[in-house]
Formats: structure tokens, C-alpha cells, sequence
């Protein structure tokens, strides 16, 4: 196992670099410069020149990518040209609050999908199935952006229950229930969607499950209808849904980019969305790092866990 | 199994309503809560180009002088008065005494040597605290000398008019040289300036608190701290305004404010601002070629609908390139172009454009830009109905402003811009002159050339009597309108909303937000 654990981070080394080079050029071949961006309207050749050469941005691409890479190499990711700021100080602030939101956002999305799978499976065709199925299809449907907008305009405008916008409150808060009080609604309306595609693949799952010749064993055996849909079926069906979930959170970390701007959320997403407009190459660069880095891993943690359940998987 | 989960649910029902019930606190007295569009880049005002973060800067600094509220008209700050050299190559400020930086340090002419000098000259030890985009507006500064303890020379290297105008502006704000070299390049996370509120915190992307300074020279101002808060969603400004969150909502989309305004738990402020909005249209090729064509257009487009029905009223109508916010300089006499699109007919038959084919630049958005797109529309439509075929071609600020910059010659015959500035020098000196054509570093980019507009541009430039400069600016003004090198549409009025609770909230034509002088009792 640890041989192959080792495999699979090594395997990541080349996407991550390669990713790395594919954000770097998009980001150069895009019009527009972070010179550009800090000077606006006053953006004559003569001052972008200046903040050029000020940034280190009058240097050959190659030359730029490789001072890059040298620098990270020695843990070292650069300054920020907009926020004038280490990038390395900006994306671990933003990380943990991704991760909080994104981490909410899947346990949500793994309990509820979980359960809304395994009930309408069990109960497949009755007025259970088709309620669930009628919700999780509103769920995968609905743009998140959209639902964001009108939760906020209902907890936070018509009843004032929960707070619009933001991760604390700017005053008193910075406490434990401050931060739940903050996460409910974006994290809610970022589970939304996953919840519905995990629900589904968790019924399919299941469905198969269900039908197999153990199961009829197992029910002949006198067990009771509980103990063969959680100590037998779902146990197997999870063979197939631990994947699913470690795909969601990339869907999630997706998300979280626009939910991150409708909730004012201080996270990744919302950094990378304002990074990218202002060409802030060394902080886009950061970001996409680290979110990808976190994505290879929750995925190996998946199939990791995967191949622990499944016996067959192990060798 | 089952059993133990109903054992769970109170325990459940009872966080649940915990962790609702209390959130509708509002915010405490006292206590401003401003609703930001962003998170401020850096509070070093010299490092900083963004009017967001200079709203919170000019409330933890002073400049030597500043705009007197209300007005773009000059007045004392940490200077008490100035002399200005007959060839208008020497400004000499004596400093007001007894003004302490937020960290103790005392205010003198070193300290005001040390702002200047970083900024401009690239061997200065703190240089690399950089870099200074806006350094430019003080590039005619030859050398900054202290005569004394309490007296500080500027001397130029020419006759630079908009000189006190770009010291009172934001990027000429005096920071603390001893927090300077205390903090290096992460200073604009560590502000220190003599302003009436001191910088207390800066949670990222969450807040920046300021509390009041007791000491301020002008009067400790009422408000035990200002909260700034960034919220860059227009929509969910909007709901945390109406949730009671933030006290001061700037920026209000302009759909929403008819809303507040007719909430009698709301105000809504609105003050001119130095802001134009034009099209520009290519003067080097194509229909635009033709005055006649030029001055069509600006018959065609019903701008009264514009301002009123696109932009809600946050506007008003524009005759010309310099705005009625240096109400010192503005032309009174010059009337905006009337919507008559007979009398467009009319000189596009007499130009021979009828049914011309034109190429729109259109961008979603962008500093200074409204609403960008429904206004390209519905200009679009004003000039489909005296028979021009307008093509729009849209595209992201930035993308925009690369296609734009660098001239609109093979391109297209006309482009949305729009501008905000602190002189009245800077709009038409850099997008009017012939010598502001891209090829030579400027923003001219339809090409306009006037040789007379040209010659009193200059002479504006070097001229240090605010009365001469105000009739060349007039003279500028007439000129143009007549030229119609743009479609002239709007001057923005800026707003903000703030809860009924608050008390002599201002804007300010410079887009500053001085809250030294608001109270929330």
C-alpha cells in the first residue's frame, strides 16, 4: 500500500507541473497585463515600461517560468503585482477558508446524497423514490449562483436569520458558532448540486446491489431488512461511491468559485476570479497549485479508502 | 438503531435556532460599517491606483493640501500655506507644527522629503517598497529640499499647472517614513499616516478597522471606528445593506436606488464627480472623417434616455470633455448636442453617410464604464433609426483596453471609454492632442488633431493663474463641442446609500470618502 501510495504522489509531480506550464501560457497568450490593470486609464507605454521592469515582467517567458519555478523550488511563490503582498501569506489565508466551505459543502453533500440514494433505492418506484428523485433533479438543475441569491434575499433580507455575506461577523464574531452561522447558507447552496449527482449514483449503486445473488442470501439467512441494506448492501454499493465523492470535490472546489463571489466568502475561488481579471500571474498560479494539489490528493485518499473496502482491488 | 437518532434531534433543533436567532444584530453606535466593492490592494497610498482603497486612505492620511469638502478647489492640510515662484518652477510649503504620525513620529520637512524621494527616485533606499504607478503625476518634480525643520522646496523641472491638484489627490498622501522602514515592502499591510482615524486591523478579505485619533489637528472626529468591509457581489451589497450589515452601501447598482430611495430608513447621497463618458469615433478613416458625421451621431443618440432610463438618473448628460465638476474651469455656455435625428438625417445626407456600416467596441465593464453594454444598445439603436448599420463587438475590460490603447486605425470607427480624474488638464491632454496620438505614448485613440485645441492645451499646462487656465479650459471646451470628436453621453453622479442613523455623510467630487466629519450616534 505504501508502495503505492508513493506511486501515486510521484505520478502527481507531472501533471502539476504540467498544469503549472498551461496556466502560465494561457495566462501570458490572454490580452491585457498586471501593469495594465494597476495603471488603468493611465496605462501610457512609458509607465507600463516602468512597472514592467519594476516586476521583473520585462524578461522572456521562459525566462519568467523558469525564475518561477527555481523560486518554488525553494518554497519561495512570489509576490503578488496587484496586492503587493506574498503569495504564499494570500493563498494560505483563502485555503483555509476554501477548505472550510468545501469540506462543509461535502460532508452535506455525502450524508444527505447518501441517504436520499439509499431510500429511494430501497423503496425504488414508491411515492419516497419519486419525491427524492423529484428534488435531487430540481437540485442538479437549478444554477447555484441563482439558488445563492434567492437564499440570501430569504434568511438574511425577509427574516434576517443568518448573515447575507461574509465568514465572520466584523464585529463580536470570530467564534465557533459565529463561523456555522456564516457557513450554513453558502455551504448549503454549494452542496445543493452534488448532493443530487451523489443521491443518484448512490441509487444506481445500490439498485445493482440489491439484485445480486448475496443479498437473496443473506435475507434467506433471516436478517433483519436493516442489517442487509447497511451491513450488506450499502457496504458494497460504497465500493462505488467513494469515487463519485472524490470526483465531487472537484466539482465542489469549482464551485466554489462563484459561490465564493455571491457569499463574499474570503476564499480561493473568489481570489482566483480577481486574479485572473487583474493578470495577477504569480497569485493565479498559487492558487490553481495548491487547488489542484489538494484535488490529486482527496482523490488518492478515495481510491485509497476504495481499495481497502474492495478486497479485489488490493492487489 | 433508529432510537438513538430521536435523541439526537433536540440536541440538533436547539443548535439550529442558537445559531439563527442572534444574527440580526445591527451594527453597534457609533461604529461606521462601509460596504466596499473590493478588498483593498494595498493602503500605501503611493503603491495603490484603486479609488477603493484611496477611500479608506484618505481617512488614516493627510496630504500637504487637500480639496475643501464639497468642492475641487484647494485648501491647506499639513501645509498652512505656500508660495509659488513667479515661473511657476518653485513651490515652497511651510508645515503645519505639532502634527505626530499615528506611531509618535513627528511630521517635519524630512518626512515629507522621504515620501517624494521614494517615489521618484529610483536609488532611494526604500525604492524597492515599490512599485509607485501613479509616481507620474510628480515626475516634473526636479528636487525636494528641506529648509527647515518646518519648511519644505519643491522645484520643477517646468511649469506643471495640475501640480496642487495631484498633491491633493490620493497618491499625494504622507505616509510615516518610520513605519516605512519598520515594515518595507509589506508597509501597505501596516499603514501609518496623521489622519483622523489610526489603522487598528486588516483581516484579510474580511475587514479593515480603523479607530478614531484623538489627537487629529483638525479635531478628533466623532466615530469611534470605521469598518470597511469588502463585498464585491453588487447584489449581495445590496442584501447586506437591507440586512443591516453595513451602514454605508457605495457603488449602488443603479436599479436598486429608486428602492432605497423611497425607504425612509435609508438616505441617498449623490455628488457630482470629475467623470466623463463618451464614444469615441475614428477622425482617421472612414465616415467618421467628416465633422458632419460627428456631429450626426451626437444628434442621433437620445442621451436624456440614456441617463435617465439605462443609468436610472445616476447621470447626467455630458456636452464635452472636461466636467461640470471643476465647476472653476467648466463652460457653462456649452449646451450638450439636443436629440434631433432630423437634423442628423440631414447632415449625414449632406456627407454622403447615409447608411454607413460602423464598427462599435463595446466592453462589460470596467472602471468608470455604468452600465457598458445595455448603453452600447441602446446607442446602437438611436443611430439604427437615422439608417446606420452598427456592428457591436464586445469584450472584457482588459482585452478591451489592449484592443482600444493602441488605436482604433484597421479596428473599428468607434469605442466606449470612460475616465475619471483630479485635474481638468488630464482628460483632454492625454485623449485630445495630436501629440497624444498611440504612436506617441497618448490615449488619442480616434486620432482627433486640432492645432488650436493643441496651443491651448499647452498654455494651460504652464499656466499658474487659476483664472487664465479656467478660460483656456472654457475655450477647450467650446472647441471640442463644436469638433465632436466623441459622442459626448454622460458625467456620472456618484452615490451611496447609508441607513437613517447616520449623520452628515458627504460624498466628495474627488470620489474620496472623508468620513471625518459623519456621526452615527
Amino acid at each position: 500500500m505504501t508502495a503505492y501510495i508513493g506511486k501515486r504522489l510521484l505520478a502527481a509531480i507531472p501533471v502539476i507541473l504540467g498544469l503549472s506550464i498551461i496556466v502560465f501560457l494561457v495566462m501570458k497568450l490572454i490580452p491585457g497585463d498586471p501593469a495594465q490593470a494597476l495603471l488603468g486609464s493611465y496605462a501610457t507605454p512609458d509607465n507600463v515600461e516602468r512597472i514592467n521592469r519594476a516586476l521583473g515582467l520585462d524578461r522572456s517567458w521562459p525566462e519568467q517560468y523558469v525564475i518561477w519555478i527555481g523560486n518554488l523550488l525553494q518554497g519561495d511563490f512570489g509576490r503578488s503585482y496587484i496586492l503587493n503582498r506574498p503569495v504564499i501569506d494570500e493563498v494560505l489565508d483563502r485555503f483555509s477558508a476554501t477548505l472550510i466551505l468545501a469540506g462543509a459543502s461535502l460532508l452535506i453533500c455525502s450524508v444527505l446524497g447518501i441517504l436520499a440514494g439509499i431510500v429511494s433505492a430501497v423503496r425504488q418506484f414508491g411515492w419516497t423514490d419519486r419525491i427524492v428523485t423529484f428534488f435531487v433533479l430540481i437540485g442538479i438543475s437549478m444554477p447555484a449562483f441563482f439558488l445563492g441569491l434567492v437564499l440570501i434575499l430569504l434568511f438574511a433580507v425577509q427574516w434576517r436569520l443568518l448573515p447575507a455575506s461574509g465568514m465572520y461577523a466584523v464585529y463580536g464574531g470570530g467564534d465557533l458558532p459565529d463561523l456555522l452561522r456564516h457557513l450554513i447558507l453558502p455551504a448549503g447552496t454549494l452542496a445543493i448540486v452534488a448532493t443530487g449527482v451523489v443521491a443518484r449514483l448512490t441509487r444506481a449503486a445500490m439498485l445493482e446491489v440489491l439484485r445480486q445473488d448475496f443479498i437473496r442470501t443473506a435475507r434467506a439467512k433471516g436478517l433483519s431488512e436493516n442489517a442487509v441494506i447497511y451491513r450488506h448492501a450499502f457496504r458494497a454499493a460504497l465500493v462505488s461511491i467513494i469515487p463519485v465523492i472524490g470526483i465531487q470535490t472537484g466539482f465542489v472546489l469549482g464551485g466554489a468559485v462563484y459561490i465564493e463571489t455571491v457569499f463574499q466568502w474570503p476564499g480561493l475561488g473568489q481570489m482566483l476570479v480577481k486574479a485572473v481579471s487583474t493578470r495577477d500571474l504569480l497569485l493565479v498560479q498559487g492558487g490553481v497549485l495548491v487547488a489542484a494539489t489538494l484535488y490529486v490528493l482527496v482523490n488518492l485518499l478515495a481510491d485509497v479508502a476504495q481499495a481497502m473496502l474492495d478486497p479485489r482491488l488490493k492487489a | 438503531m433508529t432510537s438513538k437518532w430521536y435523541g439526537l434531534a433536540p440536541l440538533l433543533a436547539a443548535t439550529a435556532l442558537a445559531l439563527v436567532s442572534p444574527a440580526a444584530a445591527q451594527t453597534p453606535p457609533n461604529v461606521l460599517v462601509v460596504g466596499q466593492i473590493a478588498e483593498p490592494a494595498s493602503l500605501d497610498p503611493h503603491v495603490s491606483t484603486a479609488a477603493n482603497d484611496f477611500r479608506i486612505a484618505v481617512n488614516l492620511y493627510d496630504g500637504l493640501v487637500r480639496n475643501k469638502s464639497g468642492t475641487l478647489e484647494i485648501e491647506p492640510a499639513l501645509a498652512t500655506d505656500w508660495t509659488i515662484s513667479d515661473d511657476g518652477l518653485e513651490y515652497t510649503f511651510n508645515l503645519r507644527e505639532g502634527v505626530s504620525f499615528h506611531d509618535g513620529t513627528p511630521f517635519n520637512a524630512d518626512a515629507v522629503k522621504f515620501n517624494f524621494d521614494r517615489m521618484l527616485d529610483e536609488t532611494h533606499p526604500y525604492a524597492d517598497t515599490g512599485p509607485f504607478p501613479l509616481s507620474f503625476f510628480f515626475s516634473a518634480v526636479e528636487t525636494v529640499e528641506v529648509i527647515d525643520d518646518l519648511t519644505v522646496k519643491f522645484t520643477l523641472n517646468e511649469a506643471f499647472a495640475p501640480f496642487m491638484s495631484n498633491l491633493a489627490s490620493a497618491t499625494g498622501l504622507i505616509v510615516s517614513p518610520a513605519a516605512v522602514e519598520q515594515y518595507g515592502a509589506d508597509y501597505g499591510r501596516n499603514p501609518v499616516g496623521t489622519g483622523p482615524y489610526k489603522f487598528e486591523e486588516w483581516q484579510s478579505n474580511t475587514s479593515v478597522v480603523a479607530s478614531r485619533n484623538d489627537d487629529y489637528w483638525d479635531g478628533a472626529p466623532e466615530l469611534e471606528a470605521v469598518i470597511f468591509r469588502p463585498i464585491t457581489d453588487a447584489n449581495t451589497r445590496v442584501a447586506e445593506m437591507l440586512s443591516g450589515g453595513i451602514d454605508v452601501l457605495l457603488e449602488t447598482p443603479p436599479d436598486n436606488v429608486a428602492q432605497f430611495r423611497d425607504d425612509p430608513n435609508y438616505q441617498v447621497v449623490e455628488a457630482v464627480g470629475p467623470h466623463v463618458w463618451y464614444v469615441m469615433l475614428n477622425a482617421k478613416e472612414g465616415p467618421f472623417t467628416d465633422v458632419r458625421v460627428r456631429q450626426a451621431v451626437n444628434y442621433a443618440v437620445n442621451k436624456e434616455s440614456l441617463v435617465n432610463d439605462v443609468l436610472q438618473g445616476t447621470a447626467e448628460v455630458s456636452a464635452g470633455p472636461i466636467p461640470p465638476a471643476f465647476n472653476w474651469a467648466y463652460n457653462e455656455e456649452v449646451d450638450p448636442y439636443p436629440y434631433d435625428p432630423e437634423m442628423a438625417r440631414q447632415l449625414l445626407a449632406e456627407a454622403g453617410a447615409e447608411g454607413a456600416s460602423l464598427t462599435f467596441l463595446v466592453t462589460e465593464g470596467g472602471s468608470g464604464m455604468l452600465d457598458p453594454v445595455p448603453m452600447g444598445t441602446a446607442i446602437q439603436a438611436d443611430l439604427a433609426a437615422v439608417g446606420l448599420d452598427v456592428e457591436i463587438q464586445t469584450y472584457e475590460w482588459n482585452t478591451f483596453l489592449s484592443e482600444v490603447n493602441p488605436g482604433l486605425e484597421g479596428k473599428a470607427d468607434m469605442a466606449e471609454m470612460a475616465w475619471m480624474t483630479s485635474d481638468p488638464d488630464t482628460l483632454p491632454f492625454l485623449t485630445l492632442r495630436t501629440a497624444a496620438w498611440p504612436e506617441e505614448g497618448g490615449f488619442n485613440s480616434s486620432y482627433y488633431s486640432n492645432p488650436e485645441v493643441d496651443a491651448l492645451l499647452d498654455q494651460a499646462r504652464i499656466s499658474t493663474d487659476p483664472d487664465e487656465r479656467a478660460e483656456l479650459y472654457k475655450q477647450v471646451q467650446a472647441l471640442t463641442n463644436e469638433d465632436a470628436p466623441w459622442l459626448f453621453v454622460a458625467n456620472w453622479k456618484q452615490n451611496a446609500v447609508v441607513t437613517s442613523a447616520v449623520e452628515d455623510f458627504e460624498l466628495q467630487p474627488d470620489f474620496g470618502l472623508v468620513l471625518r466629519d459623519v456621526s452615527k450616534p
